[in-house]
């Protein structure tokens, strides 16, 4: 099916989310949408899908003008996408699920979910899913839901399907697996609009890449294209892809983590007797598939989260069993997973957010009241320094963009005198220069002989940071390997492979070539 | 190439409390040491028969000290086993708590009875009443599943089933039709419904505050109504006609069930209807599973086309015209008038039945039916002079809503979106 967009434009108030975008998709073509966050990638694909009306433009199908007042309207016209946050119903079976909103009845209205396990299991035998229509979906890994998405689709003969960034959650291995089930479905006639910002997946797969930039789109190359070039059409300027930074000189092993676990509400073991150490001067990143551990690792050390057992020293000193307050007093700088919600308070102004940690101490407090004269000339020289994109310090923190809140966060951690620096995805949200930007500062630290830990789930990041690499998987630690360790191998710890196994396995598939 | 070897995943143990065995125990320790050493050596009587029965049951006779010693060896036997259960980390089953709890309150039972003035009871007849006092439990409950199913929660039960009997009465007795007034106690519950539907659905406001608010609005409304109008001419305004009990031939003759199933009003037979039918409804019809996915997932139902706001604004306007009729129990079956507050907090018990029952109407059903019990028990025990004071009788049906609900309950899961308004951006 071939698949135009005309022009469209979409307005919230006075803000455009995208601007005059034209598109064109191909019958059986995977053609990739490729776009920092915040581009304006999803606000035009749930324009395509009915959600949002578009302020102005046309969406044109088999070239035929279509209206879409409501998802119903799209998945009728033969469009299905599979949402960035899945659009599953925990409690109810894969078949119900699937059912939802198509099902078929037999007399009296009564449900007849027999006709829909036959199509799912159709669907599972032509493309080799491995779905079973009674497994409730709350207790499937997240890679067999993302299945069921796309087994929703095709059940409802979508010839367009929208991915939209399919493989933020995934492992390299279940990604290389979608890249696969996308190859097949094109194969079989369906064009495929796929969302991402991680170029090495959009080369892989796609025939046609149009890149879009703040809401209008800057040209549509072939996957042949230069990634350089590529994220320089992304972000708008040259950037430079590596970090190239310098050899680590590790010195002591000031920080350790010993046997730490953490049983969640439920009695579930989320954290299981997690043990590492980690050197003056050097990164060590967690890797991992979101989800497996990182949270509750990095809440434990701060004290924001009960552990059930171990212990964690800082230079010798007991950080577990003290208060958040006493933590960040020991020397602990600490950047959040969720920097809106945990790391700024978004009303309050950028200079009052730099300083959320220090307002009680000298020079910012001065007896009971602060030293607001301080708190501006600290604002002006962490503005400076981490090249904070705006125009005055006092708006509010919700009015910079992802990356430059991230800065003000990390100007804020990285302000004081620190015997450990922790940052969790500390590059999340965060457009492609800023992201450089960032990277060098954490290095700049870890140079200065801190012990740093980076939790990311962005395996590129993993690579580009560390000096050593922990893999953490349902709750433990898999394996701390060097950071040239291969990719694949890296992978397949990821989904829980040892890892000498994974080596052995990755020696054997390059004797095999 | 190999295939990849995935490490075993480290056993998960869900960790099982020291609470529930130790509850049992003390349970237990209670029925041996109070109900049986120190209880009445006297017997309790059951009456197993009620007038008209086909055929008639022996008298159940039980030695009251005896009998709760051996009731409290059975009880301690599953404390023992929770004890066992728990070394091996295995939580106990929810069949043997049920039992636990049944053996509780029969040996109760027979304490209270073997120690009272008259040791006998009817047992038939309580149970009958039991399920008398259910039924505006029952539509109540019904009433909250309808809208929490759908996402809104509904904390205007109370009012709902108190606007039904208001309505009920004075319709009732304006047209001397009873049915007019069983339908006019529908319209009424809806009407409080649409209220509930449009500022909680529409115009986003907190749902809760506006139950509570319908609740004290009903409340004063009807008061106001009671005093002005139906007091200053009673019998043109406050004297509707009974809704007639209907005996099914046969049926009603027999023993114990009888009564229950076969000797109802119209009421008594539509709740029967209306339990099966809501529920079949939800869970086996197409119109039930989007109701349930507006409920859990509402962005996801719209995502595939479902109307979420109107399936909830329907949903909400039918558990108010089943409420409503459920209100209309007070003033056409129970008594033939309408007095100040007749509900009572009934809907305030049914939303605990809604929670109790785990938002399924069977399991709603079987809870009013405790709570009509306890109801219904404390009536009876406090005729036949039991050896606690009667205000403590009275507490009964609420210290039993409380105990199902924290204790037995635990922590249940409702549906997912429950009280979060759906706003498309």
């Amino acid at each position: 099916m071939k698949l135009e967009l005309r022009g469209i434009s979409k307005a919230f108030g006075t803000f455009y989310a995208n601007k005059g975008i034209d598109l064109v998709v191909d019958d059986a073509e995977i053609h990739c949408l490729l776009g920092e966050n915040g581009a304006g990638k999803s606000t035009l694909m749930n324009v395509l899908y009915g959600l949002y009306q578009p302020t102005e433009g046309q969406i044109l199908v088999d070239d035929q003008v279509v209206d879409f007042s409501g998802p119903g309207d799209a998945m009728a016209a033969g469009i299905g996408m599979v949402h960035q946050h899945f659009m599953l119903i925990p409690v109810f079976t894969v078949a119900e699920n699937v059912a939802l909103g198509a099902e078929s009845t037999k007399a009296g209205g009564r449900l007849d979910l027999e006709t829909t396990r036959r199509k799912i299991r159709e669907i599972s035998a032509k493309y080799g899913f491995d779905v079973d229509p009674d497994a409730l979906v709350e207790d499937l890994p997240v890679g067999v839901q993302q299945r069921v998405e796309i087994i929703k689709a095709l059940v409802r003969r979508a010839r367009v399907l929208i991915l939209d960034e399919p493989t933020a959650v995934l492992t390299p291995q279940e990604t290389d697996e979608l890249l696969d089930i996308m190859r097949q479905l094109k194969a079989n006639g369906t064009s495929i609009v796929f969302i991402s910002h991680k170029l090495r997946e959009v080369k892989a797969v796609s025939d046609q890449i149009t890149v879009i930039r703040r809401g209008e789109v800057v040209g549509t190359v072939s996957p042949q294209a230069d990634t350089t070039e590529l994220a320089s059409m992304m972000v708008g300027r040259s950037v430079s892809l590596s970090l190239n930074k310098e050899p680590a000189t590790p010195g002591e092993a000031t920080f350790q983590v010993r046997d730490l676990s953490v049983i969640d509400e439920a009695g579930t073991r989320v954290l299981n007797e997690v043990s590492f150490d980690i050197h003056r001067g050097e990164i060590l990143a967690v890797a991992g598939v979101q989800g497996n551990g990182q949270t509750e690792l990095t809440e434990a050390i701060l004290g924001t989260q009960p552990v059930s057992g171990g212990s964690v020293q800082l230079e010798g000193k007991e950080l577990l069993g003290r208060s958040v307050k006493q933590v960040l007093a020991a020397g602990v700088g600490f950047v959040p997973e969720d920097r809106s919600v945990h790391g700024l308070v978004s009303q309050f102004s950028i200079e009052e957010n730099l300083i959320l940690d220090l307002y009680d101490r000298a020079p910012f407090a001065k007896g009971l009241s602060m030293n607001l004269a301080q708190v501006r000339k600290n604002a002006a020289e962490q503005i400076e320094r981490f090249d904070v994109r705006t125009d005055n310090a006092l708006n509010p923190a919700s009015s910079l963009s992802g990356g430059n809140q991230q800065k003000v966060v990390m100007a804020r951690e990285l302000g004081r005198e620190l015997k450990l620096f922790i940052a969790s995805q500390p590059t999340r949200g965060v457009d492609v220069g800023s992201i450089e930007f960032l990277h060098r500062r954490i290095v700049a630290e870890r140079d200065t002989g801190t012990p740093v830990m980076i939790v990311s789930t962005e395996l590129d990041e993993v690579i580009e940071l560390a000096d050593r690499i922990a893999v953490l998987y349902k709750g433990s630690i898999i394996g701390i390997v060097p950071a040239d360790t291969p990719r694949d191998v890296l992978g397949l710890m990821m989904a829980g492979v040892s890892a000498d196994e994974a080596a052995a396995q990755h020696k054997n598939q390059g004797e095999g070539q | 190439m190999t295939q990849p070897a995935v490490l075993p995943t480290t056993v998960v143990a869900h960790s099982v409390g020291k609470k529930v065995p130790l509850t049992l125990s003390i349970f237990a320790a209670i029925v041996l040491v109070c109900f049986g050493a120190l209880g009445s050596t006297a017997s309790a009587h059951f009456g197993l028969s009620s007038a008209g029965d086909a055929f008639t049951l022996p008298e159940l006779v039980l030695p009251g000290r005896i009998s709760n010693l051996i009731i409290g060896l059975f009880m301690a036997g599953i404390a023992a086993l929770a004890w066992v259960r728990r070394n091996q980390a295995r939580p106990l089953g929810r069949g043997w708590i049920i039992a636990f709890a049944a053996l509780f309150v029969l040996s109760f039972l027979i304490w209270v009875v073997s120690g009272a003035r008259t040791p006998s009871i009817s047992l038939a007849g309580l149970l009958a009443g039991a399920a008398v006092l259910a039924v505006p439990l029952v539509f109540g409950s019904l009433s909250g599943i309808m809208c929490e199913r759908a996402g809104v929660v509904n904390i205007a039960i109370e009012g709902q089933l108190l606007g039904g009997a208001f309505t009920a009465a004075l319709v009732g007795s304006m047209t001397q039709n009873a049915y007019l007034g069983l339908i006019a106690a529908g319209v009424a519950g809806a009407l409080v419904s649409l209220v509930l539907a449009l500022f909680s659905i529409k115009y986003v406001v907190n749902q809760i505050i506006v139950g509570v608010v319908l609740n004290v609005l009903v409340s004063g409304l009807t008061g106001f109504l009671f005093t002005t109008v139906m007091q200053a001419d009673a019998e043109l305004y406050n004297n509707p006609p009974r809704l007639p009990i209907i005996e099914i031939p046969g049926l009603s003759a027999i023993p114990i069930l009888g009564p229950i199933l076969f000797k109802q009003s119209v009421i008594g037979y539509l709740m029967y209807i209306a339990v099966a039918v809501v529920w079949y409804a939800l869970f086996k019809t197409r119109w039930g599973l989007r109701v349930r996915a507006v409920g859990e997932h509402p962005k996801a139902a719209d995502t595939l086309g479902i109307k979420v706001n109107a399936t909830r604004f329907w949903n909400v306007t039918l558990g108010g015209i089943i409420a409503g009729i459920g209100g209309s129990f007070f003033t056409l079956v129970a008594v033939e008038s309408f007095t100040k507050e007749i509900s009572g907090g009934r809907g305030f018990i049914a939303l605990a039945a809604v929670i109790f029952g785990r938002w399924n109407p069977i399991g709603a059903f079987l809870a009013a039916l405790l709570f009509g019990f306890a109801d219904n028990l404390q009536v009876i025990l406090t005729i036949i002079g039991t050896p606690v004071p009667s205000q403590f009788m009275a507490m009964m049906p609420y210290l039993v809503t409380i105990f199902a609900v924290a204790g037995l309950v635990g922590r249940s899961r409702g549906p997912a979106a429950v009280g979060e308004p759906y706003l498309k951006e």
